[in-house]
């Protein structure tokens, strides 16, 4: 079991009319590992990762999740999205619900579980993301970097096989990048699976398994972060990394 | 010309009838229109072009044609077909009339709610039906109270037209007494106090529910 992938990503090609955006992506995430993958705007990076839980659909090659393909039927598209968790940038978190409202409707809507239950399950995660005081708080009476831990809790609370983050940090004034970060960190440092888009090169650095440095919808190179960043073969990846860094 | 205040207090309690008839023929055409509308407003939403295109093809006929004339098509067209009675006729006209318009106000309510919202359910493995009725609902209906408020005072005026078909609602009310007493700008004022005790009853239970709904902050 170790050694088959989580997200198995196989020739991958999609187009958005006569736009190619992702052109034959080939890409692993294996079991407890944090894949990051970083690109200028536009290269295709976080179309990829919503292909990954069928926010968008892809037009050739295949993605397989825990060895199942991922296609657009609508039970398998409900039952895949249940156990990968996904993080946006700009949280969309409810509103109109509390912290605990919002970390607890996936458990009981999609998993039946409990509410009690759920309850219960949404305080640990909510304790892991540093927010356990804020559970009958409103997301509008939040800080943006409160609103994303509330965001991974919510994720979390489903107890996924992986993680998807949307550029989770792009969205935050720079004092609260930090905040977020540490709890991705020690989410990874718990063994979870993840797979992230960012422009938090020194997160990729610090705690990335592998880097994948994406360009005009082709992942250009893949290498552990200290080879990536230090030692990038090709001229993109340089001069992407000069202009970032 | 001669206005004599002093008989609006006499005449007054002749018009409560009528009052009461406005209040009916009113709430129950917006009723109507808002189990209508937010029908309509879900089908003309739908990809599917079974129930985008009846659902617009209704928002253009209604929007289209005066309000006067869809009262007088459904009293004449369905007494004759459906044994219809002027009541009935009324309500019918003033709902479906309404429900064209609440159904943009529910249709424009729910586009407004930001897809990030029907994502992030979706992506917990929400169907589309459940994160619409515990997402996005909730939200656009919210959004949509400024609006409905709106549109309820527009009915409860545009009931005055059912005096077309022999509805004895307040304007009616007051072209016959006038008839009699000659004293039309007296009894006009009685009947517009009438509406504007139920616009203010109307404004301020709308604002209530804002306040309480906290729609500022939708």
């Amino acid at each position: 079991m170790q050694d088959l992938p989580v997200i198995e990503i196989t020739a991958l090609n999609k187009w958005f009319g006569d736009n190619h955006v992702l052109k034959g992506i080939d890409l692993n995430v294996m079991p407890s590992d944090v894949v990051v993958v970083v690109g200028a705007s536009g290269s295709g990076k976080s179309t990829l990762l919503r292909c990954v839980n069928y926010l968008e659909s892809y037009d050739e090659g295949q993605i397989k999740v825990s060895g199942e393909l991922v296609h657009g039927g609508e039970r398998f598209i409900n039952a895949l999205r249940a156990k990968v968790g996904m993080v946006f940038q700009h949280f969309n978190l409810f509103p109109h619900m509390t912290v605990m409202g919002n970390v607890t409707e996936g458990p009981t809507q999609v998993l039946k579980m409990p509410k009690k239950q759920a309850r219960e399950v949404g305080r640990y995660y909510l304790d892991k993301v540093g927010l356990g005081e804020k559970e009958d708080a409103y997301p509008g009476t939040l800080s943006g970097g409160q609103k994303q831990r509330v965001a991974i809790a919510r994720a979390l609370a489903m107890e996924p096989d992986v993680m998807l983050f949307d550029e989770p940090t792009s969205a935050l004034d720079p004092e609260l990048v930090g905040e977020v970060l540490a709890v991705m960190k020690r989410l990874a440092e718990d063994g979870m699976t993840m797979m992230v888009v960012t422009h938090e090169m020194g997160f990729a650095r610090e705690v990335a398994d592998s880097v994948a440095f994406m360009d005009q919808g082709v992942i250009l190179e893949q290498d552990c972060p200290t080879r990536l960043f230090d030692a990038p073969r090709e001229a993109r990846t340089q001069e992407f990394l000069g202009k970032i860094l | 010309m001669y206005f004599d205040i002093t008989v609006l207090p006499k005449y007054l309690p002749y018009f409560l009838p009528a009052a009461w008839m406005t209040l009916k023929v009113s709430a129950l055409g917006i009723l109507l229109g808002l189990g209508l509308g937010l029908g309509t407003a879900f089908m003309r939403l739908s990809e599917k072009r079974l129930l985008n295109l009846p659902a617009r093809a209704y928002i253009y006929f209604i929007r289209g044609t005066p309000l006067l004339l869809q009262l007088l098509f459904i009293y004449f067209g369905l007494r004759s077909l459906a044994g219809l009675d002027a009541l009935n006729s009324a309500v019918l006209a003033l709902g479906v009339h309404n429900g064209a318009y609440i159904a943009e106000i529910f249709r424009g309510a729910i586009v407004s709610i930001a897809t990030g919202q029907m994502e992030a359910a979706r992506s917990l493995g929400m169907t589309h039906s459940r994160a619409m009725i515990r997402i996005i609902l909730p939200q656009a209906l919210k959004r949509a109270v400024p609006s409905l408020g709106n549109q309820f005072i527009i009915a409860l005026k545009d009931s005055s037209l059912a005096s077309a078909i022999t509805i004895n609602e307040l304007l009616l009310k007051s072209q016959q007494l006038a008839s009699s007493n000659f004293m039309m700008m007296e009894m006009l004022t009685i009947a517009a106090l009438f509406y504007l005790f139920y616009t203010a009853i109307f404004s301020w239970f709308f604002h209530r529910l804002e306040v309480r709904l906290d729609v500022s902050n939708a």
